[in-house]
């Protein structure tokens, strides 16, 4: 095979990724195309799991903007996986008002029923608990936690095993 | 008082500033001292540092004077007690983070952290804890990182956004995560890139191929002017007991500013290869021995004497000094040696008589960032002129329309607004194209001498969008780059350029390919100009012709013909029929020992006075900054000796000035830095469509000349292996090469075995094949047909 030094890149994004995008790219002037970013991100790691760098040179092809700037991005935004984590993602708030309702001892138990620690993912690639999340704006649910897309608040370890037992 | 400027005051001092400049510009004009990070005056302000507060007054807190405005009535102060508080605070935790080793650090003794922590910092840190360490990364041969020390000021990523063109370093993470670096492992591939090196305040960036091997108190600075492309950028070399160290730049707003690119940067890591030459040798029997100068000088002189003169050929390199030049064609002149020249790379040299008194790039280099229209012909500015790309690139952010017509879309760092990708012969059409287009705008009638061409030319969109933004530009350039002066047909690219500028209103230029080609014009190293322009009643023979017609004895001035010439194989094979060979030059690669009788060690650029005359015509001077290596002279010396021991009259000088004033003198008042292109004479023959693949191709960056050619970690870089034969994806496909890597190249019955590399950007019809490289100089001519067969 020969060396290829022109790659379309943005060829790895399939027609729903690419609608997605485009809906994000039209919400923005033609020159500040680079606004869709985020959302482009977000739909890819929503297809994927995780934001893998072909799929991050993909959008940056695709955008237009040079690719350290996409890593720069996806590697500020903690809600962004750049490596294979499990099907579901916990994240247990450990910030102020969630710490002072027992956040610990929340996080402490799921460690110990999933066999893992935080920033790492069951073996069987069910779940993943997040490293570390800041204040969700649940502090009146404290303590708290997101499960994908969806928050439970007023936690118990009962509670999390009920949540954690019922996914699929 | 004019209305754009504000009174303000520093410290007690009374300053008048210019309005919207910021407190640290004024206080940089003044000479007053703030320390600084983040804050680079070629640089967009970061501002992120915080290392320049200082207190202002009526201002409840202190303020970064790199993001400060000045103010009517400001008065700031740099040193109260407020001010000194704030940069100590600021000291304090850059600090944290930072080791504090600096006697192992490649920066100490020229880091500014160092220094302002001298000023700032406090000798006992109050910070015991763990400091963040950060993984060291590998971005390429010339660039060393240690990232731990990196603090953050993000000049290196703001240098690769705004003046490089090319992001490649960014911050990654943040937080306490914050890393500088490319995320994943790759080299950065920018040709400037080694300014980030300067930019860095600290021991993150550092010089790879100098790192450890002198501390900067040990190192003498000395002035000196690059000798590659056409630039002449300014530099400092830096030596050590006599050696070259390393070499930076030397600011001068007019030419360079600040930067250099890498291979001004990192060539002088080339000097000291080991086929240097230090001694100079004659060949006895088919066997080298070392000699003393008296010795191979009279077998110079009796070799030179000894051929009569219509049948001595002399190849002088565009890299060598005015000086130089100038008494090589004085002494061989005075032989009644007539085929003299520097164009080395040059093939079609008919129309001479159009010809400039010198290669003039039409306007002064600063004014390249003020073209409102620019229309490169058959170049590849960004690695051929990497300063000049660099002066486009900050028209074309203003809006200046760039456009080009090349062989290969090279991925310029600058905007392109219009583009021609065509083989070399599609070239000659589609500039003829804009030529017609022009024509047909302004309502006039082709040149006699190009009517034929010009009239068969199709006039497309694209050609009368061209003509109409060069019309449109107020300031406008036509440039001939590089591959323009070896194009087969270059006096009709130039013709066809001179018309396009003149009914656009647009300047034409040149970007001649090396550092001294203006010089070597003016000192008369062409057959058919004397010194200072005189033009010569019988013309003797042109590069091409004294190989075309082999001559009895050749005389090489800092050329490797191999590598040097249009066609080095057959450059090889006319001088290897020669009786006598003499080639001066700092290095003796095999090639060389086998063509030459005797050699010549002389002086490289580092070690010798001399002028290099840049495209815009100014004449740099600068010292020799070291003695020459063994027993190597000045090349200026050697040719003086050589005049006087062959009898000549006017081989007195003393120094190279003398030579330089010498040259001077000759020069009338009227030497027009003119580039106008006569176009009455002879017309000029439309060329047969040349069917098959053809060969497309420019001096790769780092092969231009033989100092280059040996800089071994430019060599190791992506552009340095470069060598392959270039096709488009759809061309490969057409020639069935998708599942090969190795082609054998076959061009005028000569081969070689490339890499195949497919790049969409090459034109269609065409295979792109760097010249001036070991790996493809058995291929000979840069253009013509080739044939591709799958390996
Ligand atoms: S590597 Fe150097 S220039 Fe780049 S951000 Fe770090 S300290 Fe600044
Ligand atoms: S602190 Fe946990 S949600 Fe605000
Ligand atoms: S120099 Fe002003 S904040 Fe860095």
């Amino acid at each position: 095979m020969p060396k290829i030094q022109t790659v379309h890149k943005a060829a790895l994004l399939n027609d729903h990724l690419r609608e997605e995008i485009d809906d994000w790219l039209r919400r923005y002037p033609e020159d500040q195309r680079q606004s869709a970013v985020l959302g482009a991100l977000r739909a890819v790691q929503h297809e994927h799991g995780y934001l893998s760098t072909e799929m991050m040179d993909a959008v940056a092809e695709y955008i237009g903007m040079p690719e350290i700037a996409v890593y720069e991005v996806a590697s500020f935004y903690s809600m962004f996986e750049l490596k294979p984590v499990g099907r579901h993602t916990i994240a247990v708030c450990t910030n102020i008002s969630c710490m002072l309702r027992g956040s610990d001892k929340i996080v402490e138990h799921i460690e110990n029923k999933l066999g893992i620690k935080t920033g790492e993912s069951t073996p069987d690639g069910k779940f993943y608990i997040k490293r570390e999340e800041e204040c969700l704006a649940a502090c009146c649910g404290a303590p708290m936690m997101q499960v994908d897309h969806v928050y439970y608040e007023h936690l118990t370890p009962e509670r999390v095993d009920e949540i954690l037992d019922g996914l699929e | 008082m004019s209305q754009d400027l504000v009174n303000i005051e520093i410290n007690g001092i009374p300053l008048q500033a210019r309005k919207g400049a910021m407190l640290i510009e004024v206080a940089d004009e003044a000479g007053i001292k703030i320390p600084r990070f983040c804050y680079h005056k070629k640089l967009s302000v970061a501002a992120n540092c915080r290392m320049c507060l200082v207190e202002v007054e009526k201002a409840p807190k202190p303020l970064p004077a790199c993001a400060t405005p000045v103010m009517d009535g400001m008065k700031a102060f740099t040193q109260s007690p407020k001010a000194l508080a704030a940069q100590k605070g600021t000291m304090e935790f850059l600090l944290i983070n930072h080791p504090l080793d600096c006697p192992i650090c490649d920066q100490g003794g020229e880091c500014e952290l160092q220094d302002v922590a001298m000023g700032y910092g406090e000798d006992v840190s109050r910070y015991s804890e763990a400091k963040r360490v950060v993984k060291d990364k590998d971005i390429g041969p010339l660039i060393a990182t240690e990232m731990t020390r990196c603090i953050h000021c993000t000049r290196c990523v703001r240098f690769g956004e705004e003046i490089a063109g090319i992001r490649e370093l960014g911050a990654t993470g943040r937080g306490e995560f914050m890393q500088i670096g490319t995320y994943i492992e790759k080299s950065v591939s920018s040709e400037m890139s080694g300014n980030v090196i300067d930019l860095c305040p600290v021991g993150a960036l550092t010089a790879k191929p100098s790192r450890y091997t002198a501390r900067p108190w040990e190192l003498v600075q000395h002035a000196t002017v690059a000798p590659h492309d056409s630039i002449g950028s300014n530099l400092f070399l830096h030596t050590r007991e006599g050696r070259v160290m390393r070499a930076v730049p030397r600011d001068n707003e007019s030419v360079n500013e600040t930067w250099i690119s890498d291979r001004d940067r990192f060539s002088y890591t080339g000097l000291y290869a080991d086929d240097r030459l230090t001694t100079p040798m004659v060949k006895d029997n088919g066997k080298w021995v070392a000699t003393d100068w008296e010795t191979a000088l009279a077998r110079t002189v009796e070799g030179l004497k000894g051929t009569a003169a219509s049948e001595i050929g002399a190849l002088l390199s565009p890299h060598a000094t005015l000086e130089e030049l100038y008494l090589a064609q004085k002494l061989l002149r005075g032989l009644g040696v007539s085929a003299i020249d520097h164009r080395l790379r040059q093939v079609d040299f008919a129309h001479g008589n159009a010809d400039p008194a010198f290669p003039y790039l039409g306007l002064p280099i600063a004014d390249l960032e003020n073209v409102n229209a620019a229309l490169l012909v058959a170049s590849n500015v960004r690695k051929e002129q990497p300063i000049a790309a660099h002066r486009l690139r900050k028209a074309g952010l203003k809006g200046a329309s760039l456009m080009a017509i090349n062989t290969r879309d090279y991925g310029f760092a600058f905007p392109v607004m219009a583009q021609c990708i065509t083989d070399p012969h599609g070239m000659v059409g589609v500039l003829a194209g804009v030529a017609g287009a022009a024509l047909e705008a302004a309502g006039a009638k082709a040149p006699a001498s190009l009517a034929k061409i010009i009239d068969a030319a199709e006039i497309d969109e694209a050609a009368r969008a061209m003509a109409e933004q060069l019309k449109a530009g107020e300031q406008a350039v036509v440039l001939l780059g590089s591959q323009a002066f070896a194009h087969p047909r270059f006096s009709l690219l130039r013709a066809l350029a001179a018309v396009v500028a003149e009914h656009t209103g647009a300047t034409l230029g040149y970007l001649p390919e090396a550092a001294n080609s203006a010089g070597a014009w003016l000192a008369g190293a062409v057959p058919h100009r004397g010194p200072a322009g005189e033009r010569l009643g019988s013309p003797g023979l042109d590069a091409q012709a004294m190989l075309d017609k082999p001559r009895q004895a050749y005389v090489l001035l800092g050329v490797e013909p191999d590598l040097d010439c249009a066609d080095g194989v057959r450059a090889r094979e006319a001088i290897e029929g020669a009786n006598f060979v003499v080639s001066l030059n700092a290095f003796a690669s095999e090639a060389t020992r086998n063509l030459a009788d005797v050699l010549l060690p002389i002086a490289t650029f580092a070690e010798t006075s001399g002028t290099f005359v840049n495209a815009e015509g100014r004449w740099q001077s600068f010292q020799g900054v070291t003695r020459p290596l063994g027993e190597a002279r000045p090349a200026w010396k050697v040719l003086r000796v050589l005049g006087n021991m062959a009898g000549l009259n006017g081989f007195e000088h003393v120094s190279s000035e003398n030579v330089r004033d010498e040259l001077k003198g000759l020069f009338g008042a009227d030497l027009a830095f003119d580039t106008g292109v006569p176009l009455e004479g002879a017309a000029f023959e439309t060329a047969t469509v040349p069917t098959g693949l053809q060969r497309a191709g420019g001096v790769a960056i780092y092969a231009l000349d033989s100092l280059v050619r040996r800089a071994r970690p430019l060599q190791e870089t992506a552009d340095g292996r470069q060598a392959g034969a270039y096709i488009s994806e759809a061309q490969a496909r057409a020639l069935d090469l998708l599942n090969t890597d190795r082609v054998l190249v076959r061009q005028n019955g000569r081969t070689a075995t490339l890499d195949l590399v497919i790049d969409d950007g090459v034109a269609m019809g065409c295979v792109w094949i760097p010249a001036g490289m070991p790996e493809t100089a058995a291929l000979g001519a840069a253009f013509g047909p080739v044939e591709l067969q799958k390996l």
